[in-house]
């Protein structure tokens, strides 16, 4: 009884949470280097339409996942150039992005609305997938759940052990420190802008291919806005923000199974759940006024002016 | 040739107003590309758009329906966006304040008294305050950032109004529709044109737009929340109170977002249904910026993006394009405003 209740409900689990993995760390990376892109909702929609779009058409969801990437890049491309090139106040620019990229995705998703794909397949080695227990639940996972495990590993190395991780972070503490010994600001952060909109094309695409192999407008749901709290929480710390997304991922799964239990709870209150535990989170975090600057980067949302 | 950004002296007083016209204007221009790539004939699509939806007399009662929400919600948010509070929560709190209106229409159903309106009205607006006082009162106490909060009390309010629709709130004859009641007259805002639906609604945005101008500009507290927005140190080396800024920044936007609510509940929809708003509250926050974030330009902004709405339905009606472009244009429309504004700040070098 355990296992067969345990092993479905932490297969849920790890299904709800690889899409705020994706993109908490990325908007990690983003913030790191002094920028605030509050577009990761507009990002993530627009890659979950950009994978799906482009499944349906080559039928390959691994080239749905690049497209997701890609097309979570370009939008973010638009939000590097806005206020690193023209200094556009940050805050007001990520809105922007959320409002287009909603508006964009039901366009683009417009001919999608009802149409079925192959979802992404789990990777399945017999020999190690059919231990019981573990096996479906450690080996049998798509590639996507292995690679937000991955990039969380690597982006902490980048940021904590590698030279340039070491200069991204000097850009976001301080930046006319950084320009004044001769490192491009504006480019370091464009890059750092650009990868953040990947990560979240990757986490849209999670939800488009795997989460729910569907297009439906609106379908990320606020989870952008929950990975942008997720960084506030995790103290901008890349394996914190994945145990943060995994405590997430875990209350999705109150919502699936209380009904199942027979709690009688309207079907509305359970979906309140990730929103109304996001502001407790925040709240609890957010208290501390002194931990919050010590660990936010001190140029956060500032715009950068080479000719002061 | 390089083009090169040059910091001007002083700001440019004239692009701050020159800067929307500008942006409408590329706006038009990439939406005329993007009509092209949908296969369509750029120009008669723009007319569709732009053009079709206002050249009656019907189409005009339509345009000031749809902009009186779009205008209360945009004057509430300029006043906190000015001092650097960010609610992007106005769609939430729109919800609450039409549950709260609307339930004492559902309340005092058939009871025949010209003070039912006032009253809602009253309620939608505290509905949308108290709304927003949670997010304040987070700031305030716990140093949390009202931009996430509030969106996540979005989310919140827009499930409580699922769920009260779907239970308490359900018309009881209504064969298990997730619909209130039609409401009664006396509970309809008073019409002011026969035969369209234009109501008094854009009459009392106009009004809270002119109270707005005069606090803003004229009273001291208007001119602290100016200080707080331009130079924070100086505001707080000047003794003002940004704890209380913060507060009066939310409640108000918050009061104008659930006076927008039941508007529209009393208003053109005449129930509680369970999609009050087309994304007003978030289309709000491109109408403050396109009106520079000045109650009287806010009217303007206000009644060009009630036309994208009137356009979108308009275009997928006589050209069968999706609705969608509605949301892509204001998307645009603020891009291409946020880049024409660095020209405020910087001139263009040709080298």
């Amino acid at each position: 009884m355990i296992i067969e209740f345990v092993i479905p409900a932490l297969l849920t689990i790890i299904t709800a949470s690889t899409p705020l993995v994706f993109a908490a760390i990325g908007e990690i990376v983003v913030e790191k280097s002094g920028v605030l892109n509050l577009g990761v909702e507009g990002m993530m929609i627009v890659g979950a339409v950009g994978a799906f779009a482009v499944t349906v058409k080559t039928g390959d969801p691994y080239i749905g996942v690049i497209a997701g990437a890609f097309s979570g890049l370009l939008l973010s491309f638009i939000f590097g150039f806005l206020t690193l090139y023209l200094y556009s106040n940050q805050v007001a620019t990520g809105l922007a992005l959320t409002i287009f990229g909603v508006g964009f995705s039901a366009l683009l998703g417009h001919e999608f609305v009802g149409q079925t794909i192959n979802s992404l397949p789990k990777l399945n080695p017999s020999f190690l997938s059919d231990i019981p227990g573990l096996g479906p639940l450690v080996f049998a996972q798509d590639f996507m759940v292995y690679l937000s495990v991955l990039m969380t590993i690597l982006v902490t190395w980048f940021l904590m052990r590698s030279r340039w991780g070491l200069v991204l972070r000097a850009v976001g503490e301080n930046h006319d420190a950084a320009h004044s010994i001769g490192f491009s600001v504006t480019l370091i952060r464009l890059l750092a802008v650009l990868f953040g909109g990947a990560m979240a094309g990757l986490g849209g695409a999670y939800l488009s291919l795997a989460h729910t192999p569907l297009w439906v407008e609106n379908m990320s749901a606020g989870r952008g806005w929950i990975a942008l709290a997720l960084v506030v929480f995790a103290s901008w710390r890349p394996w914190r923000a994945f145990f943060g997304a995994y405590l997430f991922g875990g209350i999705t799964i109150i919502q699936l199974y209380a009904q199942g239990f027979g709690v009688d709870v309207p079907s509305q209150i359970l979906s309140m759940l990730p929103y109304l535990v996001t502001i407790i989170v925040l709240v609890m975090i957010s208290r501390d006024d002194f931990r919050i600057r010590i660990s936010a980067p001190a140029c956060l949302g500032k715009s950068f002016h080479p000719y002061g | 040739m390089v083009f090169k950004l040059e910091p001007r002296a002083v700001s440019s007083r004239v692009m701050i107003y020159q800067s929307p016209i500008i942006a409408v204007f590329l706006t038009l221009l990439a939406g005329m590309v993007m009509f092209r790539l949908m296969g369509t004939d750029p120009l008669q699509a723009l007319e569709a758009f732009f053009i079709e939806p206002i050249s009656t007399m019907d189409g005009i009662a339509e345009l000031l329906v749809k902009a009186a929400p779009l205008i209360l919600i945009a004057i509430g948010l300029s006043i906190g966006f000015q001092a650097n509070v960010w609610n992007i929560g106005a769609e939430g709190q729109l919800t609450i304040g039409a549950l709260f209106g609307g339930s004492l229409a559902l309340v005092f159903y058939e009871l025949e008294t010209p003070f039912l309106i006032p009253a809602m009205l009253l309620a939608g607006t505290f509905g949308g305050m108290v709304w927003a006082a949670i997010p304040a009162l987070l700031k305030t106490r716990f140093n949390t950032n009202e931009i996430l909060t509030s969106l996540m009390l979005t989310y919140v309010a827009l499930l409580i109004l699922s769920y009260l629709i779907h239970g308490p709130l359900r018309d009881p004859d209504g064969f298990n529709f997730p619909e209130s009641r039609l409401f009664h007259n006396s509970a309809l805002m008073p019409v002011l044109v026969e035969g369209t639906r234009l109501h008094i609604g854009i009459l009392i945005a106009l009004g809270v737009a002119i109270f707005a101008w005069l606090f803003i500009f004229k009273h001291m507290i208007g001119f602290q929340i100016r200080v707080v927005g331009l130079a924070p140190a100086a505001a707080s080396f000047a003794g003002f109170k940004q704890k209380k800024l913060i507060w009066l920044a939310l409640v108000i936007s918050g009061g104008t977002a659930g006076l927008a609510g039941v508007i529209e509940v009393a208003g053109p929809i005449g129930q509680i249904v369970p999609v009050i708003s087309p994304g007003y509250g978030f289309t709000a926050i491109i109408v403050a910026f396109l009106g520079r974030l000045h109650p009287i330009g806010v009217i303007f902004s206000g009644l060009l993006m009630a036309l994208t709405y009137l356009g979108g339905d308009s275009a997928q009606i006589t050209m069968n394009l999706p609705n969608a472009v509605t949301g892509v244009f204001q998307g645009m429309l603020l891009f291409f405003l946020l880049a024409s504004d660095v020209l405020i700040r910087y001139r263009i070098k040709i080298r």
